[in-house]
């Protein structure tokens, strides 16, 4: 199975992004919550073990494996998924965490992969007509989106639903859709949005209308966004230094440690900080396209693309929203925010993207 | 073909692939262009922020929903209020600024304390509330000196008004600061130690509706703790509007009617459920209530031998006495126990197993049928009527009648009242049942207990025909946009699925109790108002003596009094039930007020005006007295 040649065309930088990365959250998430609760790094320290072996196995396996494991794939992350309706451990008022004893897992984070898996042997095998998807052709490509997104919104969790949106579109961009089905969707959805409104949470309407009219910030995340902002602008150049942070350390920041990990990062290492991560995750999405772009097949294409997709989102979101751009709607940041399940999902990620890149040259 | 296709090298997406990239680096530049603004652009701004923690959080609470009458006369709004807060971390002197509390403010150190105490969870320069809606003087006091007291923050919030206070106190409700398990309960949906919420009536059963989403002020201050600009404003969301069914002019003058009494008024729509009408008395004042009132007062609420927090519509369980009748009188219809002309010789007593059981009526009422005796309210023909139908099968049609149950209307609290049966007793005495008490059931004495709402669902089921529908006080939820988030419709409970003679016969009945010679409330047929309906009274002690006079009995032994009706009685559209606690006689003292509500009510209906005066009148002079001296029935 390991050939010489692998070795040979194995993705040493994204590698190695994926090192800085995860050393720089490390860091960080210990900064942030080592004099209050000292356990926490040390667990995202063994989440990181676990991480490494799903991204071990996520390079040696041919990811043409993941097209013939797809419906597999899809339909135990849609039983998870139901699952933890049943079996589920709420926190916060939100059903997301399957409680397995030693840890908890969200089936929400391995969901966004099965997405991709799934949508990308769908499009492999498809033959699109030159002017590209009309509303037939997304039918079978969006019941595949719908079913993830539903369960996802039910619990609720808005920002993975999001995200699934997020590389649903990403994708059906890229594979091609008519333009005059495309504006069809856009405006239907559009007619749509009241009902929509309707079926939303309490603090997700607020979180939302926050984003059509960002003077209005829904309670709560008001405070956030302004101590975050507050955080990231008092670093200024080069920083208070590591475990130097005061915004975080007081707790002016609430979950400096997840959502909201940027803030406290820049807080500490400056614009130069800011930048130097900001340059590792586009360095990180890019390659991703690039293997996409060189992939020898189809599946590899939709596969690469879709999760590089996936990075991004996540890095736009979050980052947009820690810097005040745009609304809180609960989006980790990839490697940096403490949280196991969405930590391997990201480090499975980056190994399928090295497995497919290196799988370029070999027929 | 298809292998063949799949495995072709995708040469189609290249372009977008590229344009893909070029918009991620894009992105991606416009993010660092962002940190480089907030860092080095702004960085000496929040520097300054951060440095001297300059920002302030005060919470800003959602205006409450309002709540409307069913023609959208205001009940409950809102009212700017001034609150007090205190932000711990700017206090240089604390003696100085606990003196200055006491003398602006009154509140004194050991409370200030305690505030401080609770709220230990909040996060640093949090705001805490010292003191919920100001005096106007005291509002101008501590404004005037802001300069001495860093730390004191004044901000205008909603304040809640009810418009007709006791008049619907028990209905609406008021609010009252979350307590520690609330607070546990509903931490997670943005409560904070300090927030009012509601604690009684409609306030408290639709809380999630009515309350809104908080939101928040960040403030900028200067070195002293002093409000310098509002940095980030996050408005609240206001609560759900809702409307209630209620019928604000019945309601008043129910209120009115009852306000020095102590009982209860319920009155419900025929065919449809919808509650026009719930007070009980003695009141308590929300506003007073919800805007935090002293030990010595709440300790003087709760103490009251009247029992001023008890919604007496819904809560209080009393025996139904002769209003019950009309129920057996189904029962024993239906089971062909009687024919509806058979006549029964109903003496001043009934003997049975060596003991006499007596009727109200010391001369007795002859040999008389069964809708005589309703409209007579005979309770020796109800002795021998109950015997017959036996205990268990008329506990099974009460129940069929709702009792023993409760309505399920949207109030927390709700008591079911108490059906009796052999198997009930045996459960609860470990006893057999004694044919005894099958006599004092026939009557709706003994163990049988029912709550005001319970007999008028009850009667309104007999006025409609025979269904029975749960009791509704929403008639409609909305967001502040008007968006409809809920809307009543009429849910039927169960159909009594009793012949239509059966029914016929029993509302021909209580019709005769105010139209016919010899009714109980047959001074009722003067109003006009063609009225149907049955009196009580509820025994609460054992009297040696048959009473003429109630005000020679001591108020606590006196007997509770019921009218339970509908009107009109050909077309019937509203159906009332009163209990006047210790009031002595059905007739005298709980009929007028049901008058009073029937007209308040058809009156306003048939003349098309819509409710006039609303203002708060005097009470009408039904007072405990006893005008109508000639009635000696119960």
């Amino acid at each position: 199975m390991i050939d010489r040649r692998l070795i040979a065309h194995f993705d040493w930088v994204t590698l190695l992004i994926t090192v800085s990365l995860v050393t720089v959250g490390l860091a960080s998430i210990y900064s942030a919550t080592h004099t209050k609760w000292p356990s926490f790094y040390q667990k995202e320290f063994y989440w990181l073990v676990i991480g490494a072996g799903f991204m071990f196995a996520a390079i040696i396996f041919n990811y043409t494996l993941l097209d013939r494991l797809a419906y597999l794939v899809y339909g135990s992350s849609i039983l998870l998924l139901l699952s933890v309706f049943f079996v589920g451990s709420s926190m916060g008022g939100a059903k997301r965490w399957l409680d397995l004893g030693l840890f908890s897992l969200q089936p929400s984070e391995l969901s966004k992969l099965a997405l991709i898996i799934m949508l990308a042997k769908y499009f492999s095998a498809k033959n699109v007509p030159q002017k590209g998807l009309g509303l037939r052709q997304l039918l079978i490509p969006g019941a595949i989106l719908m079913v993830p997104f539903l369960l996802i919104a039910k619990q609720p969790d808005l920002g993975t639903a999001i995200i699934l949106w997020m590389i649903f579109w990403s994708v059906i961009l890229v594979v091609g859709i008519r333009a005059r089905t495309f504006a069809g969707i856009i405006l239907s959805l559009g007619a749509m949005m009241p009902f929509a409104w309707k079926a939303l949470k309490g603090y997700q309407k607020v979180r939302l209308m926050s984003f059509i009219n960002p003077a209005s910030d829904p309670r709560g995340s008001g405070y956030h966004v302004m101590q975050s902002k507050i955080a990231i602008g008092s670093g200024g150049l080069t920083g208070k230094g590591f475990d130097g942070g005061t915004q975080g350390k007081l707790m002016f920041l609430p979950e400096h440690h997840t959502d909201f990990i940027f803030a406290m990062f820049a807080e500490e290492w400056g614009l130069l900080g800011s930048l130097l991560v900001v340059t590792l995750f586009l360095v990180l999405v890019v390659r991703g396209l690039d293997a996409a772009d060189n992939s020898k097949d189809r599946f590899g294409f939709f596969l690469a693309f879709g999760v590089s997709a996936m990075l991004f989102w996540h890095i736009i979101i979050n980052l947009g929203m820690v810097s005040g751009l745009m609304p809180v709607v609960g989006v980790p940041l990839p490697f940096m925010s403490y949280g196991g399940s969405f930590l391997v999902t990201c480090m499975i990620a980056v190994g399928i993207i090295i497995n497919i890149r290196m799988r370029r040259f070999i027929f | 073909m298809k292998g063949y296709f799949k495995d072709k090298e995708p040469k189609e997406f290249k372009t977008r692939v590229f344009f893909s990239t070029v918009l991620v680096a894009v992105v991606f530049f416009l993010l660092a262009v962002r940190f480089w603004q907030l860092q080095v652009l702004d960085g000496s701004y929040y520097k300054d922020l951060s440095e001297n923690n300059r920002i302030r959080s005060v919470k800003s609470p959602a205006p409450r929903g309002i709540i409307y009458d069913r023609s959208g006369i205001k009940i409950a709004e809102n009212r700017p209020g001034f609150d007090l807060y205190l932000v711990p971390e700017d206090v240089t002197d604390w003696v100085k600024t606990k003196v200055m509390l006491k003398d602006l403010v009154d509140i004194d150190s050991a409370a200030v304390d305690e505030k401080l105490e609770k709220s230990k969870g909040r996060p640093p320069f949090r705001a805490v509330k010292l003191k919920e809606d100001l005096t106007w003087e005291e509002t101008v006091k501590v404004e005037s000196f802001k300069f001495e007291t860093p730390g004191i923050i004044l901000d205008v919030t909603p304040k809640r008004h009810y418009l007709y206070g006791e008049a619907a106190a028990h209905l609406i409700g008021y609010l009252g600061e979350i307590n520690e398990g609330e607070l546990q309960r509903l931490g997670e949906r943005g409560y904070d130690p300090g927030d009012l919420l509601g604690k009684y009536g409609l306030e408290r059963f639709f809380e999630g509706h009515i309350k809104g989403i908080d939101g928040t002020k960040e403030l900028e201050v200067d070195a002293l703790g002093r409000k310098i600009k509002v940095v980030e404003f996050s408005p609240p969301f206001p609560g759900n509007d809702v409307t209630l069914t209620i019928d604000l002019r019945t309601q008043i003058t129910a209120w009115n009617a009852m306000r020095e009494k102590v009982g209860a008024v319920v009155a419900i729509e025929v065919d449809t459920g919808r509650v026009l009408a719930m007070v009980s008395a003695p009141a308590f004042d929300p506003n007073k209530l919800s805007s935090g009132v002293s030990a010595e007062e709440w300790e003087r609420i709760i103490k009251d031998p009247y029992h001023i927090l008890t919604n007496k519509v819904i809560q209080g369980q009393y025996p139904p006495a002769s209003t019950f009748k009309p129920i057996h009188a189904v029962a024993a219809l239906e089971e062909k126990a009687i024919s509806p002309h058979a006549m029964v010789f109903s003496g001043p007593a009934f003997r049975f197993a060596g003991r006499d059981y007596r009727d109200w009526k010391e001369k007795g009422h002859g040999n008389i049928n069964i809708h005589r005796a309703i409209i007579e309210s005979s309770d020796t023909f109800f002795y021998q009527l109950g015997l017959k139908v036996g205990v268990d099968t008329l506990a099974r049609y009460s129940r069929k009648f709702g009792f023993g149950e409760p309505t399920g209307v949207s109030l927390a609290g709700e008591k079911s009242g108490l059906v009796p049966t052999s198997e009930w007793k045996k459960r609860a005495y470990g006893e057999r049942w004694y044919e005894g008490e099958t006599i004092s059931v026939a009557v709706g004495q003994g163990f049988m207990l029912t709550t005001p709402l319970q007999l008028a669902a009850a009667y309104a089921a007999i006025a409609n025909g025979g269904t029975l529908y749960r009791p509704t006080i929403v008639e409609e939820i909305r967001t502040p946009m008007g968006g409809v988030v809920k809307k009543f419709v009429p849910e039927k409970t169960s159909t009594l699925d009793v012949s239509p003679e059966t029914i016929d016969r029993v509302q021909k009945a209580l019709r005769g109790v105010v139209m016919d010679n010899g009714g109980t409330a047959h001074f009722l047929e003067r109003s006009g108002l063609r009225i149907a309906g049955k009196t009580g009274t509820a025994q609460v002690a054992k009297l040696t003596k048959r009473v003429k006079d109630v005000r020679t009995v001591a108020y606590m032994r006196r007997d509770h009094a019921w009218f339970v009706g509908y009107a009109p009685f050909e077309d019937p559209r509203i159906a009332v039930a009163v209990l006047v606690e210790h009031g002595g006689f059905g007739s005298s003292a709980a009929a007028p007020v049901a008058l009073e509500v029937f007209k308040a009510y058809l009156a306003e209906d048939e003349s098309g005006k819509g409710p006039v005066e609303l203002e708060r009148t005097a009470p009408v002079a039904v007072k405990a007295g006893f005008t109508q001296g000639a009635l000696d029935d119960r």
